[in-house]
């Protein structure tokens, strides 16, 4: 294998604690009592439940769906019965409640029926279309709908690049996943590459995973390469990895498919092959559970496993811990209740312990030593974000290219000042959003008001013109009377249809002040009575009378 | 005969006055500094400031007729937009003003009496219902004014403030020990 490689700039070299996991096969956790399956375990709109407390589910069984364009479906983990959908602790760095459903298992597994995918006759909205239904997310942290990613159209895609890099440290559940099981990775890379049209297909994995390079390289066809790339990391980040192995470089603000490249992670390969193969929806993922731990290795188990579960199967947290990290040391977050559940975006637990995360030193000023610019693998000025994120003075923050920061977490690394570079950067991105949601917002309620306004005014200008109307027909009316007396006052048939007209048009009249009452003055008996009765209801409720009183019928 | 041609010539008038009415409405407005005013403003519509909707406030203030701290929902964060673009000074609100948390109408559906009040109040079009029928507030539009409170007459309509998310949540700004530098 000869394929030139480029070479990014930045990057950081931290310890990698990967032994403390990797060496030990995928254990698959047994049947559990009960899972929280949280409705939003992907980037995008929450799955709309499908089900309610009380509800019979099956393994399999969908009961969340996909709700606008950038979502996916949830599934049960097992048959059962729903106890419960409402808010529950999830894994997020917010430590809020989100709504989940509660399965309490019957113990007997039974599952619906999976139908395959014929994935190379199928058309390819059909297919997407499923595979949306099938809950796929992408695995590797980002969980992005992966229907949305196999979407070809437009984006003009030749290679298709598998992210088997794993560069964070600690975890290992790519590694394991690529020794055990690559066969079927590379079967979901078939089905990918059909449905993207893709030319080439790349396989990039870190040179310290000798052991799953071997593997995958004796399970790749021809024409799949298997590239291994320098350990750096982030060498896992989507852009440095599309670089490192293309020499294609995404533009700012924008995506690996601007520059025709498609980027998944192992473990979605291997989940999209089980959809199409078994028509199996994704259920379960394989987790790294390591740290301070009794037994530290990778598991497999069901969406929606709390994680006090996995940490048992793991043999619980030793004597000493300080806490829990969700995801890697550089890009993760503490967890702050382990009664949240394992979520697609959940590739890694580790257990705390002060000899492996020491306290952070304090903070000092930055003395611009670059030392963070020098790091960054976006080619960024850390130091600058900072200082004005710090000043929360945002719009410089992002004339500094603030949302092409992947938040790797080098620049902190870095910092002989320690400081949480990173954190600023989060604070400020949320930020930002925050106000273009504002923004968003305003100008909705703008337009509203506006649209308003001209309503009310086209109404005035409506019942003007009717008056106009009216009057001019009455001026006609006496006009033609006067002009032939005799002749009209003989005609029953024009009368009758004076008649006719004069009717219709007292019915609008009523029919008008019937939809829009101005004041709760002449308000018809029924509604006077619904008033009083609830103003019985008030009053027996004890609550306060209100500012203005009801009218009172005068009968 | 008279009055068919009298009702077709009324819908005339009428729909070319609507398309007349509306080419001047929604014309481009003249004053940039008044839409650029206008686009720092929350488009709440509440009328605290003392004008009758946001748009009005943006018009006094490009006049030099209204000070820039009149706006509750905008906050201090509005007012220093508001500062920079005219290149003034920021100030706090102004006396007797504060910034509330966001929040939304809800209606009592067990006592709403469908008396279209409310709908008439809402300067966003926010609440939907027919005469009669219960009302609903679309949470999504509502701007949060609290101009509906007022008309109802069996006062069924109560404010929730938006609580955070998952979604909607931010990352805090980070509080970290700064040493000490001698
Ligand atoms: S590494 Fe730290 S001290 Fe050096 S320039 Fe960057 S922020 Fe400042
Ligand atoms: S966290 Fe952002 S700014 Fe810091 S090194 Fe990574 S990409 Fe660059
Ligand atoms: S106080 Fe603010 S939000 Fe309310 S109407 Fe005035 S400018 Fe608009
Ligand atoms: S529903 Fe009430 S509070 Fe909400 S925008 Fe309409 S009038 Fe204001």
């Amino acid at each position: 294998m000869s394929r030139k490689l480029f070479t990014c700039n930045g990057g950081v070299h931290p310890e990698g604690h990967k032994d403390a996991s990797s060496g030990t096969p995928i254990v698959i956790l047994p049947l559990l009592p009960r899972y929280v399956v949280p409705l939003r375990q992907h980037i995008g709109a929450p799955a709309r439940a499908l089900v309610r407390a009380g509800d019979a589910v099956l393994r399999g069984q969908m009961i969340g769906a996909a709700e606008g364009y950038v979502s996916t479906a949830a599934h049960a983990p097992t048959s059962g019965r729903v106890v419960a959908v409402e808010p529950h602790e999830v894994p997020h760095p917010s430590g809020l409640t989100d709504l989940c459903v509660v399965i309490e298992s019957d113990g007997l597994d039974q599952a619906v029926e999976f139908q395959p995918l014929d994935w190379r006759n199928l058309d390819p909205s059909a297919l997407r279309n499923r595979i949306r239904d099938l809950g796929l997310a992408g695995l590797g942290g980002a969980v992005f709908p992966s229907f949305i990613k196999l979407n070809p159209e437009g984006a003009g895609i030749d290679t298709l690049i598998l992210n088997g890099a794993e560069c964070e440290p600690w975890i290992t559940c790519d590694d394991r996943l690529m020794r055990e099981r690559a066969a079927e990775i590379l079967q979901g890379v078939a089905v990918m590459r059909h449905m993207l049209g893709a030319r080439e297909v790349l396989i990039g994995i870190e040179d310290n995973k000798p052991e799953a390079l071997a593997a995958m390289r004796a399970a790749a066809a021809a024409d799949v390469e298997v590239v291994a790339v320098p350990t750096l990391y982030p060498t896992g980040g989507g852009k440095q990895l599309t670089y490192i192995l293309t020499g294609r470089e995404t533009p700012t603000g924008g995506r690996s498919t601007d520059v025709g490249v498609q980027v998944f992670n192992v473990g979605t390969a291997y989940a999209l092959h089980r959809a199409v193969a078994l028509g199996e929806p994704m259920l379960s993922r394989v987790v790294t559970v390591t740290g301070h731990v009794a037994a530290p290795g990778n598991y497999e188990a069901r969406l929606g496993t709390p994680i006090t579960d996995l940490l048992l199967a793991a043999g619980g947290a030793l004597p000493g811990s300080i806490g829990k990290l969700v995801g890697g040391p550089m890009m993760g977050f503490d967890l702050e209740d382990n009664a949240a559940p394992l979520t697609k975006a959940v590739n890694c637990i580790i257990v705390k312990h002060s000899s492996l995360f020491p306290a952070k030193p304090a903070v000092l000023p930055c003395i611009r030593c670059g030392a963070c610019a020098r790091a960054c693998p976006a080619d960024l000025q850390p130091f600058e974000m900072y200082w004005f994120a710090r000043a929360k003075d945002f719009g410089k923050a992002q004339s500094y290219d603030l949302f092409d920061c992947i938040e790797c977490g080098c620049c902190s690394f870095v910092c002989p000042s320690h400081i949480p570079l990173v954190d600023f950067f989060r604070f400020a991105k949320s930020e930002i959003w925050e106000r273009e949601r504002h923004k968003h917002d305003a100008d909705q309620a703008r337009a509203r008001h506006e649209f308003k306004e001209f309503r009310l005014e086209r109404e005035k200008q409506e019942k003007a013109e009717k008056l106009a109307a009216k009057v001019a027909e009455n001026k006609a009316r006496d006009a033609a009377a006067a002009a032939g007396v005799a002749e009209t006052a003989a005609d029953p048939e024009a009368e009758r249809k004076k008649a006719i007209l004069q009717a219709a048009l007292d019915r609008a009249k009523k029919a008008r002040e019937g939809v829009t009452p101005r004041n709760t003055e002449n308000l018809p008996p029924a509604v006077e009575k619904q008033i009083s009765e609830i103003e019985a209801r008030r009053a027996e409720s004890g609550a306060a009378q209100p500012e203005t009183d009801p009218p009172r019928a005068e009968s | 005969m008279f009055s068919a041609i009298l009702v077709m010539a009324g819908i005339g008038l009428v729909l070319g006055g609507v398309l007349g009415w509306a080419s001047i409405k929604f014309r481009v407005d003249d004053d940039p500094l008044v839409e650029k005013i206008d686009a720092i403003l929350p488009q709440t519509q509440c009328g605290q400031c003392g004008f009758p909707g946001c748009k009005p406030y943006a018009e006094a203030i490009a006049k030099g007729e209204a000070d820039i701290n009149k706006c509750p929902p905008g906050g201090e964060e509005g007012v220093k937009h508001l500062a920079e673009l005219l290149g003034v000074e920021p100030k706090p609100l102004g006396e007797g003003l504060e910034a509330k948390p966001k929040a939304v109408a809800v209606i009592d559906e067990n006592m709403c009496i469908g008396c279209t009040l409310c709908i008439q109040a809402c300067p966003v079009d926010a609440i939907v219902g027919a005469a009669k029928q219960m009302h609903v507030i679309v949470a999504d539009q509502c701007t949060g004014c609290e101009l509906c409170l007022p008309p109802c007459p069996v006062d069924c309509i109560h404010m929730e403030v938006i609580k955070e998310d998952v979604a909607t949540w931010k990352w805090r700004y980070p509080i970290h020990m700064m040493k000490r530098v001698e």
